[in-house]
């Protein structure tokens, strides 16, 4: 009983959400063109997709920091797409945390650590004393791996692997529902990814909280998330749970992405051919594509054509 | 036209007198092109001296795809940047020489140390003439104030002393060549008209321009993303066997090392602590480093509920090291790692490894059941 709660818990609904940004009076970038998706509480949903094909803009108009074109986004049962009053404004702002991508320049300089992961318990008074601040602070540090005597110290002082274990500190100190974490790991050498990409396992397993993972490299996109939308131009051309994504794509998009992953294994990698695509070279036009449900859990965008087409090929 | 064509014909006829001396060459032995001997760099720092590379041995052949893999902070870059002969003013060169062969203008053999000639002199004879460099950010390492066609004739016009019109004409036929359509448009373009992908490709033609015999790529395709990513070290490996370059290609990422290179030298804390040929390194590794480094790699066949993670932090280099730096990260340091540090020992054919547990003494140490049945599973998949 308790897990068919607990998958009808939807946390984050994403309906239509549009986001154009508009250069001048001929000319409108649409970063995010009509997505939807939606998040149970407690998985790890992850949105891949190359440069420019709008995986960020999404991430960054569902915390509202930009103002949505059209569309609507539940959170938590809260509709939190169009202008927000001060409550939910409240509720949005300590239930929904974002982790950055670069380490170095996500963390002002001139604070010190226990300043910068206090920052927003200040902003919105949820300690009632000195002490209690700091006891918060000290907790969320220790869970992500460092140590009190860090406190004190300024962001310069840090490695790569460690600021972005501060980042991790700050978004969680809030004890977020949601956290989004846009290509939180790229920045970081290949053994410090690992860690990080366990410390944020271990703290979805301890907390409960539930990410929105943002990146393009699709191996670790695997290993962390229980669903997957793959972006380009704007839409979410396909999505489905991982095994749907990995082992029986359907969209060329994801066929491509997926034949250009390097793997570690020379031998093999030597032999793979990196399959091509262009949707304007192959007639696609995403605006066209309507949802075809393929299973309960995989989705892919096209028109009727097409779908038959590349049913036939999968 | 005529002259311009002329010229092309010239430096392409150039080109292939070179390949056929090379290939003399080839046929009596392999030729060391680059061999750094006890190299030791440190950086003057207002916290004392910080020593970015202990000791570093490489040798580099004609026609060689070597990879150098190691974590931010192991002394990889500084290596090439040394090669290249750029120093910061607080670098020094305490101990060591990088010897370079090659052929001048008058067609003479030459053999310099680059390590003791002034920083003016590499720049001027060796620096983008012989060695050539393709930097990791393509946004970066371009001049957003000038076009691309001056950006790439540049180094042309300087070292080849050609005139604007023939350096023009090569260069069109160099954007051509690195996969960028329209030349004649891009020629005039800013760096910001272009995607990431092609300011990659303008770098790498500007890296051409002048015909080099090294090509070192640092971090090449960090700041692309996949699909971009295969395209440029698919350019990169076709250029390399049109032009019969020797590419050096520093990077973490093993998933790119393992479709590149033949040659893998894994650096950790100023020192190579591993090289050997690709098939070495990835299906017999020897050094608890490698083994760490290839178990943290997640590919697309992983399943396990965990990755491995290197256990610590990397080691500070300010402080004076005892023993083997990554003994602490070690699981299985032995006493003598905390108190000597490891000379490269050899393993088999061209595998040399800095560990102790390659000593002839050792206890023989398997390899984590982890790392086994992935490489198991590896060699499984290529049959």
């Amino acid at each position: 009983m308790g897990e068919t709660e607990r998958f009808d818990d939807i946390l984050l609904e994403v309906k239509g959400l549009k986001k154009h940004f508009r250069m001048n009076r001929n000319y409108t970038v649409k970063a995010v063109d009509g997505i939807s998706f939606s998040i149970q509480r407690g998985e790890t949903y992850g949105l891949v997709g190359e440069s420019g094909s709008g995986k960020s803009t999404a991430g960054r108009s569902i915390i509202r920091l930009y103002d949505i074109t059209d569309g609507s986004i539940r959170f938590d049962g809260r509709e939190i797409g169009g202008s927000l009053d001060a409550g939910t404004t409240r509720h949005l702002r300590t239930n929904m945390q974002m982790i950055f991508q670069d380490p170095m320049s996500c963390l002002n300089p001139r604070k010190k650590v226990i300043d910068i992961i206090a920052m927003g318990l200040d902003v919105y008074h949820l300690y009632q004393n000195k002490a209690e601040r700091e006891e918060k602070v000290y907790r969320i540090m220790e869970k992500v791996g460092l140590s009190r005597e860090h406190a004190t110290r300024y962001p310069h002082q840090f490695s790569g692997g460690q600021r972005q274990r501060i980042g991790i500190a700050r978004a969680l100190v809030m004890q977020p529902e949601l956290v989004i974490a846009d290509e939180c790991i790229s920045a970081l050498d290949v053994s410090i990814q690992a860690q990080v990409v366990n410390l944020m396992r271990d703290l979805q397993d301890e907390l409960g909280v539930t990410y929105l993972f943002i990146a393009h490299d699709l191996s670790l996109v695997k290993y962390i998330s229980d669903k997957i939308g793959v972006m380009h131009y704007g839409h979410i051309v396909e999505s489905g749970t991982t095994e749907d994504i990995f082992c029986t794509p359907v969209h060329p998009y994801t066929k491509s992405l997926l034949s250009a992953v390097p793997e570690p294994n020379p031998l093999a990698v030597r032999k793979k051919v990196s399959v091509h695509y262009d949707p304007r070279e192959m007639g696609i036009d995403y605006t066209k594509g309507v949802y075809h449900a393929l299973s309960e859990t995989h989705q892919i965008k096209c028109t009727d054509d097409e779908l038959v087409r590349w049913m036939r090929e999968a | 036209m005529d002259t311009a064509e002329d010229i092309l014909e010239a430096v392409t006829g150039r080109r292939m007198s070179l390949l056929e001396k090379k290939d003399k060459e080839i046929s009596m032995e392999r030729e060391a092109i680059l061999t750094i001997r006890n190299l030791e760099v440190s950086f003057q720092t207002m916290h004392g001296r910080f020593r970015a590379i202990r000791g570093l041995d490489f040798d580099l052949y004609r026609g060689d795809t070597v990879a150098i893999v190691g974590e931010s902070g192991s002394g990889k870059s500084v290596t090439a940047k040394c090669m290249m002969g750029i120093r910061s003013t607080n670098e020094r060169i305490e101990n060591g020489e990088i010897m370079f062969t090659y052929i001048d203008g008058s067609g003479e053999r030459r053999t310099v140390n680059i390590a003791k000639i002034s920083e003016n002199e590499v720049r001027r004879t060796i620096c983008g003439r012989h060695i050539a460099m393709v930097f990791q950010d393509p946004m970066t390492s371009l001049n957003p104030t000038v076009t691309i066609g001056r950006q790439i004739m540049e180094g042309m016009i300087d070292h080849n002393r050609i005139s604007k019109q023939a350096a023009k004409e090569k260069t069109l036929h160099l954007l051509e060549e690195v996969g960028i359509d329209e030349p004649l448009k891009r020629f005039k373009q800013y760096p910001h008209q272009l995607s990431g992908g092609m300011r990659q490709r303008v770098v790498i033609a500007i890296a051409l321009a002048c015909e080099p015999d090294v090509l070192i790529c640092d971090e090449p395709t960090t700041a692309l993303d996949v699909t971009i990513q295969w395209k440029i070290l698919e350019l990169i490996k076709r250029l390399q066997k049109e032009r019969d370059l020797t590419v050096i290609y520093i990077t973490h990422d093993l998933g790119v090392v393992a479709k590149v290179a033949e040659h893998v030298c894994v650096m950790y804390a100023g020192r190579i602590v591993e090289k050997g040929s690709i098939e070495d390194i990835y299906y017999d590794p020897r050094h608890p480093y490698t083994w760490g480094l290839l178990s943290s790699m997640p590919d697309l066949s992983t399943d396990s509920e965990r990755l491995f993670a290197i256990p610590g932090n990397p080691v500070n280099l300010m402080e004076q090291v005892h023993g083997d730096p990554f003994a602490p990260r070690n699981p299985f340091a032995m006493k003598i790692d905390f108190e000597q540090e490891p000379p490269l020992f050899h393993v088999k054919g061209n595998h040399y490894c800095a560990s102790w547990l390659c000593h002839p003494d050792a206890p023989k140490q398997e390899l984590p059941p982890s790392l086994q049945t992935k490489i198991d599973r590896m060699l499984k998949e290529v049959g």
